[in-house]
């Protein structure tokens, strides 16, 4: 177990030595090299001859790219040119990092809690109106684009019926402290329940627009997942015992079934961001998402740059999780 | 009145789009308390469907279950699901053909095994555990305790049988069905569990109900044999019985297919002519008749009914086989 977690960790500084190499290649193929992409068209002479110097653009390609891994490892990814200019990029993905989180976190929590337990009731109902009844919706899911969503829950529920805010994280009178940037968090911690109530209403349209395709996916393959232990021979040794149901459905059922499960849930959280990008612009939110459509409309390298490597660790990190999720349910991994 | 009473059960598996399969056809047999009991056939003859059927383990849609299943004195068909759930386990249990699907990879063996002693003996998971211990020690596997935490993939194919067995017989059921146990397993595995269950059965009084396609473990095994066809049964006999003069010409076809000590080395076996592909429906005649060497016209014409043609012998068959027709020296047990 421990041999795997440290062979998964040296996959991941892998991983992001190849990004890191073609994030270099990416910033050099672009048209007016890594100074235009870094400073913007409209930069002066100076300031382009100081960027040439400072980045040893002068220097042969191998001693760039060892130079621009030691600024990466050191975090110096740059200054933002366009999303928030002036601040360090990396500075600029800290502070939106919170809400994306915030939002993928409650996102892939509803996918789950309704995912899971619709999945295994319509495969154990197989035909029934429930099975017929989710699987029409979670085609749904797949088929409406992520953005029209939003705009139709936003506009329904926020613009239509006032149930819930339009756009935001908070609103803006509340009195919050705001420690750790993740707005829900910060109320709690601080007691101010307000605050941590005003920001949960803030995502929840948000995070229900996000959920559905991490919701179908999971749906589904918990109902096919189902369907395949159901008729597995150890199902029915399980019922040949006269075991209760609830014994069969958790111990018997549900364990076995969860393991593709489990791999998906970890896919999706890469598929997450995409959603995200829209998401947030749709209900205006300060977040990660938002700082990649900025970055690529503004042409903000140094940001994009960050937000790449990032989402790539994430994503190699959660798949790690997952990884070991799957070996603690599956014993057959452990002991090979 | 024996423990286990079967009376003309049929199923029928019935598919929207698809043929009704009549798997079972009337199937009639008792099994006396404490007693082995073959259900010998080929592959298709309805073994399973008949043992599960018994089990009240069939799938609920698409499948119709007529006849009567009495286990001491109940009816089963047409019970409650909790009203089996209650027996299943613990009155009556079942031992199937792969040890390692039959299995749950993700969960220990100890508590598989002790699993069905909470459920039917009221006992708390320490107690069961311990007493799981024992029984794995009972059905011969070494170092039970370490077993106990294992998991399936963890163990040989005998090993998983035996823990197959041990649960099957952690509550003392008056009933085992053993659905080709030995099947999946190597030649010398299996006849280490064949004596393993001789002697189980033998201990707890246990009745058994031993399905197999192999007369070789009948002879070995069982004190009455059935003998299936097409989902119904041909003939019916004393093991003793059947083996020295078998009367319908299947189970005569059956016994010449078995491989026998004194069968002369290189000679092939003789296999029964023809597959259950050719068989005609019973409601028009003898399923077997084209593959019967003994077929009389009257064979595809009209369907032979059981007749009792000694004590405890009982033969579907137009034109069987004289009683004296292989009652030799060289008999089978
Ligand atoms: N769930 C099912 N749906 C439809 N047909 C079935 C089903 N289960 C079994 N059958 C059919 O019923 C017949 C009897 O099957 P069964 O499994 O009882 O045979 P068997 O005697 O146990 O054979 P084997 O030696 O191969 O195990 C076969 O023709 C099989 O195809
Ligand atoms: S009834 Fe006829 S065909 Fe059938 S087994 Fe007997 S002799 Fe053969
Ligand atoms: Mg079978």
């Amino acid at each position: 177990m421990l041999r795997y977690t440290v062979r998964r960790l040296g996959q991941l500084v892998i991983v992001t030595l190849v990004l890191s190499l073609l994030l270099f290649a990416w910033l050099r193929a672009l048209p007016g090299g890594p100074v235009s992409a870094l400073l913007g068209e409209r930069a002066t002479e100076r300031s382009r001859a100081e960027l040439v110097e400072q980045l040893g653009l002068n220097q042969p390609l191998y001693v760039q790219y060892w130079r621009f891994l030691g600024r990466a490892v050191t975090g110096d990814f740059g200054v933002s040119t366009g999303v928030q200019p002036g601040t360090p990029a990396l500075e600029v993905f800290l502070q939106r990092m919170p809400a994306t989180i915030e939002l993928s976190v409650l996102a892939l929590t509803i996918a789950v809690l309704v995912g899971i337990p619709l999945g295994y009731v319509a495969g154990r109902r197989q035909g029934g109106w429930l099975d017929n009844l989710s699987i029409t919706w979670s085609l749904l899911g797949v088929a409406v684009p992520v953005f029209f969503l939003a705009f139709l829950l936003k506009y329904v529920f926020a613009i239509e019926l006032g149930l819930l805010p339009a756009s935001g994280r908070q609103e803006a009178g509340t009195n919050a402290t705001h420690a750790t940037g993740f707005y829900v968090l910060d109320g709690l911690l601080t007691r101010e329940w307000d605050a941590a109530w005003n920001a949960l209403l803030h995502l929840l349209l948000p995070a229900a627009a996000l959920s559905t395709i991490p919701f179908a996916v999971i749906f589904r393959i918990t109902r096919a997942s189902v369907l395949d232990v159901l008729e597995e021979d150890y199902v029915r040794t399980a019922r040949a015992k006269g075991l209760g149901a609830a014994v069969i459905r958790t111990r018997h059922v549900l364990r076995n079934a969860m393991l593709p499960v489990v791999t998906t849930v970890g896919l999706q959280t890469g598929a997450l961001l995409s959603g995200a990008v829209l998401t947030e612009q749709v209900f205006n939110i300060a977040g990660i998402g938002q700082a990649l459509s900025l970055g690529f409309q503004r042409q903000d390298y140094a940001v994009l740059q960050v937000v790449i490597m990032a989402t790539a660790m994430v994503y190699v990190l959660v798949n790690l999780v997952v990884d070991l999720a799957y070996a603690v349910i599956d014993p057959r991994l452990r002991t090979r | 009145m024996a423990l286990l009473e079967v009376r003309d059960l049929a199923v029928r598996f019935v598919r929207r789009g698809e043929p009704t399969v009549a798997a079972v056809d009337g199937v009639s047999f008792d099994v006396p308390a404490g007693r082995t009991v073959g259900l010998v056939g080929e592959s298709g003859c309805g073994k399973s469907v008949t043992s599960l059927a018994v089990m009240g383990l069939l799938p609920r849609d698409g499948t119709e279950v007529s006849g009567s299943v009495v286990l001491d004195g109940t009816e089963l068909l047409g019970l409650s699901r909790r009203e089996w759930d209650r027996r299943r386990g613990s009155e009556m249990s079942m031992v199937f053909q792969d040890p390692l699907t039959s299995l749950n990879p993700v969960v220990p063996l100890g508590i598989q095994v002790s699993e069905v002693m909470e459920r039917h003996r009221g006992m708390s998971r320490r107690v069961a555990t311990r007493e799981a211990e024992s029984l794995l020690d009972r059905v011969g596997i070494p170092d039970p305790r370490r077993r106990l935490r294992e998991y399936s993939h963890q163990l040989s194919g005998g090993m998983r049988q035996r823990a197959l067995i041990a649960m099957a017989l952690a509550c003392r059921p008056r009933l085992l069905i053993a659905d080709e146990p030995t099947t999946a397993l190597d030649v010398t595995i299996q006849a280490q569990i064949l004596s393993l269950l001789r002697e189980l059965v033998a201990e707890t009084g246990t009745a058994l109900v031993l399905i197999t396609h192999d007369l070789g473990v009948v002879a070995g095994m069982c004190d009455e044999v059935n003998v299936l066809y097409a989902g119904r049964i041909v003939e019916c006999a004393d093991r003793h019985a059947l083996f020295a003069a078998p009367r319908h010409p299947y189970t005569a076809g059956l016994l010449e297919s078995v491989p026998r000590l004194d069968t002369p080395r290189g000679q092939r076996l003789a296999p029964i002519a023809g597959s259950v592909e050719d068989n005609i429906p019973w409601s028009v005649g003898c399923a077997f008749s084209p593959r019967c060497a003994s077929a009389l016209p009257v064979c595809s014409e009209r369907s032979p009914a059981v007749e009792t043609v000694g004590p405890g012998r009982l033969l579907r068959c137009h034109n069987p086989l004289d009683t004296d027709v292989g009652n030799t020296e060289s008999s089978h047990d």
